[in-house]
């Protein structure tokens, strides 16, 4: 393996992290937060520091780089990245165990939005603007980041790395240069988000908490900055979040379709139907679940709606309790956390087009038994899918049930319900937050002992980062030279 | 500049690997999705799946907005409509098409509008032509001219009794007793642009710049000896082969042509009348032997087979043929042929993509671009052509005042007719031309880059 091309790549990372932890730095210092700013700003040194030092050792790297590196590269660097990323929480003492400081910031950058802390309005705003930063960083990936704006030269290797980091069952490229694609896939995100700033501004939000939960929105992360998540905030803000939440939760291919004025493409896509699809049969299902809890149809609809679109992608805010919801309603989201966004958004869970694929497949698997000569091959908008994304997209599933039952077990250690232990599993995997009982989404994470917060954190950067880029670290193949 | 290139063969990926490095937008076209996404996973390319002269696939692959179409599939026709159909999609679009089959030629150059190729490249041909202008100035292993024909960048190799063996490079102009400049040195592989007090060793390769006028002097002076090629034997008789023997039986060369399949042999018997064509396998001693390899000026061998041809190359060495020359398909070996004596080597692949780089970098139409790029030394090493014009920086500047690059050596300089190997007190002016050297590929586009 070439261990000096993936120092190079970690080096080029965090130095990128010691960047960004400057701006919440700024934040502290204008909201007179002295000790917070310190933080940030010793934070910043030591990481710029382990950066400088790992570029340095691994000068004159050989540009022998193929898919196994790009995995390991991808799993190490969220991991060195959550490690550099806890700094801040935990110099200032505002979260004074590492391990929930981790758990913090692994929540934060696998966009889950799973939180320790019992009340979030104490924390200094520098502190919340990094938690909502490492959402907006996580969504859209910090290797993406360093393709799309740092000189490294494109050669080949780079798609390892793009594929390891996109969710989706298919990752390509959409224009034949690397750091071309990376940068309309960043413009894109920006663009998004800076519209939807000005949409909550418009509402009347505070600047800062609307930079904040545009960030959660668009990272589909779901950190709030305050206790009652978005409860408070007027049916215009929470329509405005709705509505955003959607959107990032499509894949943003067709948003660069739509640039191209290949409209036709968009509104054809299987993927984005079935989405749109699962969204209105979900919100109209739980509506009339849930009606008789709330005083008109219209807040019924609004709650419902909010809800359904938080957790199909993955964000996990909340406008209202779920958990004291109907049987039914727990049960359609519940089905939603595993469902997930589109492929290729910033959202987690299994995918729909995965699902879709499975579906597809299972399908011919049936038909096959009836008829077994018949040929049949599995289609996407019309394309043949090739075997090999369908045999994997198999075998995601059969990780994914693996890691889940796992996981659900060691937790269930802990000694809590089955169902808070299956949700709590379900939310970090999927990276979506909040779970059923007690971790629903008005309790937190911060009841789970040492072992059971490590569990949970390795759940979400598997679930952030598909399962592989994480597994192969614990394979021994991948270590054997 | 978008560029697309459809078939994904020996051509099409060393050209996709060569245009991406040097920072194009690639778009690759194949049926074969496999040998797709090998590319795709090497280069910084995308890659498109299907049938290239289809309309749909070219639409897919966004030949709207390309600059150029490299046709490069194995079959003749499917690239002449891939050029055809991309061009009606694009009237802007340029076509470069690889047209192979020798019946096609007559009507390629007198139909080029109707077909709409920009350019058409013929490997094999490309090659024979190679290797004839190598027979005609025996003595080197690979010649490579510059500046119309003005100055040559030769091949040599230091042998046991060669009189260059433990030479310092100080003293070699006194040696050849007239002024060439080495401008690189391949030893164990490696590609070495060696200083003032580098000592060449046997087995080194040599690669000496002067002026064409000189290369006969050189040649005396080193004792080479170079008798007028006569007699030439062929193993393989593939297109190269009946190209080559075509332009040497004009030559008035005696031609000899080994081939195993009987079929072929009948054809080539009926299209070369003055060639001697004979059915029997090249790797048979006896029969090698037989016609003439005691006697003959020159062995070349043109098998389809890599290994044949080195084992068949290797033979001839033994036996003291005078000059042979071995044609390899897959260069990439060069790092075990480099350290064989297999005399020169050629490959139909990279002249071909030379040639296609040439005219890409001519389309980017910067001022002051590469006329010409020939890579030397195993492919490690650019020798590049400039014009220099208004634009280029430090006219007139002694060289010894001018910092270049690193890794740039500048190794002539023609004034009108008149080449100069430079040396510290040599300029150049507007209107001349000047040829450089990098072991950095791909690095010099245009003049000025030539400069730290």
């Amino acid at each position: 393996m070439n261990y000096k091309m993936m120092g190079r790549f970690m080096g080029n990372i965090l130095l990128v992290e010691a960047l960004f932890m400057l701006p919440a730095g700024i934040i502290s210092l204008c909201y007179g937060e002295v000790n917070t700013m310190w933080s940030f700003l010793a934070s910043a040194a030591i990481t710029l520091a382990v950066s400088l030092i790992l570029r340095l050792l691994c000068k004159g790297a050989p540009s022998a780089f193929y898919a196994k590196e790009g995995l390991v590269c991808v799993g190490l660097s969220w991991i060195a990245m959550s490690l550099f990323g806890c700094l801040p929480f935990w110099l200032s003492k505002e979260i004074p165990l590492f391990i929930d400081a981790f758990f913090e910031i692994v929540s934060g950058f696998t966009t889950t939005g799973s939180s320790i802390l019992l009340e979030v309005e104490s924390l200094s705003k520098g502190a919340l603007f990094w938690r909502s930063f490492s959402h907006w960083l996580g969504g859209m990936g910090v290797l993406v980041f360093l393709l799309a704006f740092t000189s490294e030269k494109g050669s080949g290797f780079t798609m390892h790395l793009l594929r390891a980091e996109s969710p989706g069952p298919n990752v390509g490229k959409l224009v034949p240069k690397m750091r071309s694609t990376a940068t309309i896939l960043y413009l894109i995100y920006i663009a998004l988000t800076v519209i939807n700033i000005i949409f909550l501004l418009c509402g009347g939000m505070h600047l800062f908490e609307a930079v904040c939960h545009a960030f959660g929105t668009a990272g589909t992360g779901g950190f709030g900055i305050k206790n009652d998540s978005l409860a408070g905030y007027s049916p215009y803000l929470q329509n405005v979040t709705t509505v955003f939440m959607l959107l990032f939760g499509i894949n943003f291919n067709c948003y660069y379709l739509l640039l191209l004025r290949q409209f036709k493409n968009v509104f054809k896509d299987e993927e984005l139907r079935l989405y749109v699809g699962i969204v209105m049969a979900s919100i109209l299902a739980i509506a009339v679940n849930i009606h008789g809890l709330y005083d008109s149809w219209r807040e019924t609809v609004r709650h419902s709606a909010f809800q359904v679109a938080s957790i199909i992608t993955t964000t996990g805010y909340a406008t209202a309790d779920f958990d004291l919801w109907p049987s039914f309603s727990k049960a359609v989201l519940m089905c939603l956390m595993v469902v997930g966004a589109c492929a290729g958004s910033t959202g987690g869970g299994l995918k729909v087009a995965r699902m879709m694929l499975l579906f597809k497949s299972l399908r011919r698997n049936i038909r096959k038994t009836l008829n077994p000569k018949k040929v049949q091959v599995v289609r996407n908008n019309a394309n043949v899918v090739s075997e090999l994304v369908v045999e994997n997209a198999n075998a995601y599933l059969a990780a994914y049930v693996i890691i889940l039952f796992a996981s659900f077990v060691l937790i269930s250690l802990d000694g809590f319900s089955v169902a808070t232990n299956f949700t709590a599993v379900l939310a970090c995997f999927n990276n979506i937050g909040p779970g059923l009982e007690a971790v629903g989404p008005t309790c937190n994470f911060a009841g789970f002992s040492v072992l059971s917060k490590l569990v949970l954190c390795l759940d979400m950067l598997l679930g952030r980062l598909e399962i592989f880029p994480i597994l192969v670290l614990f394979s021994r193949s991948t270590w054997k030279r | 500049m978008n560029i697309i290139i459809a078939g994904n063969g020996k051509v099409g990926s060393s050209l996709a690997r060569r245009l991406s490095e040097e920072g194009y937008n690639l778009t690759l076209i194949d049926s074969n999705a496999d040998v797709l996404s090998d590319v795709c996973e090497d280069c910084d390319v995308i890659g498109v799946e299907g049938n290239c002269a289809s309309m749909p696939v070219l639409q897919q692959a966004g030949v709207e907005d390309a600059d150029l179409l490299i046709a490069a599939t194995s079959q003749d026709e499917v690239n002449l409509l891939c050029c055809t159909t991309a061009h009606g999609l694009n009237p802007r679009l340029h076509t470069i098409g690889r047209i192979r089959n020798p019946e096609y030629t007559q009507q390629i150059y007198a139909m080029r509008d109707v077909f709409a190729l920009s350019l058409s490249v013929n490997p094999e041909k490309q090659a024979a032509r190679e290797i004839e202008s190598l027979l005609r100035f025996p003595g080197f292993l690979q010649r490579d001219t510059f500046a119309k024909g003005r100055t040559a960048i030769v091949e040599l190799r230091v042998d046991r009794d060669s009189r260059l063996r433990n030479v310092s490079l100080n003293t070699l102009n006194s040696i050849v007793k007239c002024r060439v400049l080495v401008c690189a040195v391949l030893r164990d592989g490696d590609a070495i642009t060696p200083g003032g007090t580098f000592v060449l060793q046997e087995g080194d390769r040599v690669f000496v710049t002067a002026p064409t006028a000189n290369l006969s002097t050189l040649l005396k002076n080193l004792n080479i000896l170079t008798r007028k090629v006569r007699k030439v034997l062929l193993c393989g008789g593939g297109r190269i082969s009946q190209y080559l023997a075509e332009q040497l039986c004009k030559d008035g060369i005696s031609v000899s042509l080994i081939e195993v399949d009987y079929n072929r042999c009948v054809q080539l018997a009926s299209a070369l009348p003055d060639a001697t064509i004979i059915h029997g396998d090249a790797t048979d001693k006896s029969l090698l032997e037989e016609h003439g390899l005691g006697n003959c000026d020159a062995l070349i061998s043109l098998t389809d087979t890599d290994e044949l041809n080195m084992i068949i190359s290797l033979y001839a060495n033994t036996r003291g043929v005078p000059q042979v020359i071995t044609k390899l398909g897959h260069p990439e070996n060069r790092s075990i042929s480099n350290n064989l004596a297999l005399g020169s080597v050629i490959s139909p692949r990279e002249l071909c993509c030379d040639t296609i780089v040439r005219y890409v970098r001519a389309m980017s139409n910067l001022s002051g671009t590469a006329e010409s790029v020939h890579t030397i030394a195993g492919g490690q090493v650019e020798a590049v052509e400039f014009r220099v014009d208004e634009h280029t920086q430090n006219l007139g500047t002694p060289l010894k005042n001018i910092r270049l690059r690193e890794g740039v050596l500048l190794v002539s300089i023609t004034h009108g007719s008149v080449t100069e190997i430079p040396s510290g007190n040599s300029a150049f002016l507007e209107g001349d031309t000047i040829v450089a050297v990098t072991s950095r590929r791909g690095s010099l586009r245009q003049i000025n880059d030539i400069f730290a």
